[in-house]
């Protein structure tokens, strides 16, 4: 059987299935549509919410960006697990205790105003539509690359698919697709590592193969990476990077995790408050299984690259381009890897070109230029074809990728659906609105995103990892301020947070248009994205504490400076800081 | 619910163990992750020094633990002040 029968056949099984689970489970009533009827097990919820936050970034992007840096890129994998216990510390319990569906809901109750609601309606509708077009992108080029058919083609099959098992089975249905997307995903993940794992270094486990010796040469695999990559004028894969940055990027992922709308609404989801609390922690282990594999991942695939490329180390001849893998010639078709052969050996000479220290070697060597260019975003997918698995585990890989952006679109498209369905149409501009309308007007709304999202996805406003950003900086610095106040103080008003989060939200815009481009269309950037332009050096990617502190100070001020909410609001909070009374579901 | 005082000493409780569980999270992560590193470069781990361990594996692990310990401790002391969910 040829791979392109096998990706189908093995991508059609796994779709089968998560379309099957929300025929099954379809959504009746309302509260069954949002929140699953507060039904799910905590083990259940932490698992559907793991393959709800893990999107194409989490599976595809992320130990790429790992393998090119090293160590400098620790910060998504603190960053993107950090940000759950602040989640369950600060925010979960809380809100499960409070009894409602939507954040706005919560930002309208607490701070007793319409207009604060309608601020974080806006503010949620931003963030998820924005991180919608990065998965639909994501999913279609995964699409189109395992499929063999064009990337708009690609992205239409997969608004398709999220549109049937989104729309038809609310809550309850993504709940069970995605416990399903989950294994899936993991599966295809770990297979293709334990076999790396087990041919470079004989550990079964990849997190600790990342930490062991590499049986071919017997020195310390991550010893044995600095050197190669050192050999070739890189910098040392353990390198120390830049503090601040670090920690600045760092920080906005973990603030922007615990503000996610589609990731709290999770939340709603379990029977009790003291779930709540369980079911971040299950969340955070079933993610921290791909995260703690991810920098083996990377890391090992680094090293197989130079090692193909360099069969007899980096001191000796590189590989003839007549010569090279397959793998190579499969990817050279997308665009994605290319080579030019600058000193006309037909060789590939693939080094650091750019640093000043290995110029003289490589004028020795007669090189003129590094001749490979790797995409990043391609070493998942490749990884499995690079150290030669079976043809399964390439087309399991392919099903792992498609389910990880599906099933983030498919959480970000509920968000978004509730906050149309109900914040805005049931609680402000038609209360008297049928159960039966309020859930046709969710599917709508549904529709009319992944339809936003799959035109604005034809023509991206950028690289994924630039959209993902725009999401975060955006959580981070809107909705996760306004919900820790509202939580934590009680003399925090009205005036105070609506007005905090206006600011979050426009200062960081700014901020990124900048240096993006207005709504991310390019060549609108007043100035240039580069570090020389950055305000106090901060780059854009890492707004989202400054938006969230300017937030925090605004808040405070103006609450300060005006009255104090009223007797009902101080004893709202008062009750939501205690699990005892949490009853069930209600959508008032 | 129970009466003021007790609420207020549950609520003081819950603030400490969060305060404790945060400054926990900020030293594994920013601390030894990221600005106490070279501090730490002393200390070999599996080819590499503590501070690189931490980044990529060590401060995960510690959340982790932190979530469920927290979640544990929680529910202990709801019983205690007499606010668990009956």
């Amino acid at each position: 059987m040829d791979q392109y029968t096998l990706n189908l056949l093995i991508v059609g099984a796994s779709f089968a299935l998560y379309v099957g689970i929300a025929i099954w489970s379809r959504a009746g009533t309302t509260a069954e549509f949002y929140a699953a009827n507060r039904g799910v097990n905590p083990v259940m919820n932490g698992m559907a919410t793991a393959a709800d936050w893990m999107s194409a970034a989490s599976f595809i992007s992320m130990a790429g960006l790992i393998a090119a840096v090293g160590y400098g890129n620790s910060t998504y994998l603190m960053g993107w697990t950090g940000g759950y216990v602040l989640l369950a510390l600060l925010l979960a319990p809380y809100l499960r205790k409070f009894g409602k569906f939507t954040v706005p809901q919560f930002i309208g109750d607490r701070f007793y105003s319409q207009s604060a609601r309608l601020v974080a309606v806006v503010c949620l509708i931003v963030i998820s539509v924005t991180y919608v077009i990065g998965q639909m992108t994501g999913a279609g080029v995964a699409f189109s690359r395992f499929l063999e058919v064009s990337v708009s083609t690609g992205l239409w099959i997969a608004a398709a698919v999220v549109f049937v098992y989104a729309v038809l089975g609310g809550m309850k249905g993504i709940t069970y697709t995605q416990v399903a997307q989950y294994i899936v995903l993991i599966v295809a993940y770990t297979i293709p590592a334990i076999f790396i794992s087990l041919q470079l270094t004989g550990n079964p486990i990849p997190g600790l193969g990342l930490f062991s010796e590499h049986t071919a040469s017997g020195q310390p695999l991550l010893q044995k990476l600095d050197q190669v990559v050192t050999d070739l004028g890189f910098n040392a894969y353990t390198a120390q990077g830049s503090m601040v940055n670090m920690t600045l990027f760092t920080l906005s992922l973990m603030i922007g995790t615990a503000g996610l709308p589609h990731v709290i609404i999770r939340f709603f989801t379990v029977p009790k408050v003291a779930d709540a609390r369980w079911s971040a922690g299950w969340a955070l282990v079933f993610i921290a299984l791909l995260y703690l594999t991810a920098p083996a991942v990377g890391a090992m695939a680094r090293l197989n690259i130079i090692d193909t490329i360099f069969p007899s180390g980096p001191k000796a001849e590189a590989v003839l381009y007549e010569e090279r893998p397959n793998w190579m010639k499969n990817w050279e078709v997308t665009g994605l890897l290319k080579f030019t052969d600058k000193n006309g050996d037909g060789r590939i000479q693939y080094y650091n070109d750019k640093a000043a220290g290995f110029a003289s070697e490589a004028q020795a060597r007669g090189w003129k230029g590094n001749e490979l260019d790797i995409n990043n975003d391609i070493l998942v997918l490749a990884n499995p074809e690079i150290a030669q698995l079976p043809g399964w585990v390439i087309a399991l890989i392919a099903a792992g990728g498609l389910a990880a952006a599906l099933s983030t679109a498919a959480g970000l498209l509920l968000a978004i659906s509730s906050a149309i369905s109900h914040d805005l149409i049931k609680d402000w501009l038609k209360p008297d609105i049928s159960e039966k309308s309020e859930l046709l007007a969710a599917r709508i709304s549904m529709g009319g995103a992944i339809l936003v999202a799959t035109l604005l996805g034809l023509n991206p406003p950028g690289f994924a990892a630039q959209t993902v950003a725009l999401a975060f900086g955006l959580a981070a610095a809107t909705i996760f301020p306004a919900l820790m106040m509202g939580i934590f103080s009680k003399r925090i008003n009205s005036l105070g947070a609506t007005l905090g989060m206006i600011v979050g939200l426009v200062a960081t815009c700014l901020y990124l248009f900048t240096y993006l481009g207005w709504f991310f269309i390019a060549g609108t950037n007043m100035l240039e994205n580069v570090p020389a332009n950055y305000l106090f050096g901060i780059p854009p990617t890492a707004f989202g504490p400054i938006g969230a502190l300017l937030n925090f100070a605004v808040a405070y001020f103006v609450s300060m400076a005006t009255a104090a909410p009223p007797k009902s609001v101080q004893d709202l909070v008062e009750s939501i800081r205690i699990p005892r009374g949490a009853g069930a579901a209600s959508g008032h | 619910m129970s009466d003021n005082s007790s609420s207020n000493a549950y609520w003081e409780a819950n603030k400490r163990i969060i305060y404790i569980s945060l400054v926990i999270w900020a030293v594994v992560s920013y601390g030894f992750g990221i600005i106490l590193r070279p501090m730490l470069s002393g200390i070999p781990v599996g080819g590499t020094d503590l501070g690189f361990w931490f980044a990529q594996q060590g401060s995960i692990i510690i959340f982790i633990a932190l979530i469920f310990y927290y979640a544990n401790y929680m529910n202990k002391i709801d019983r205690e002040f007499g606010v668990d969910e009956e």
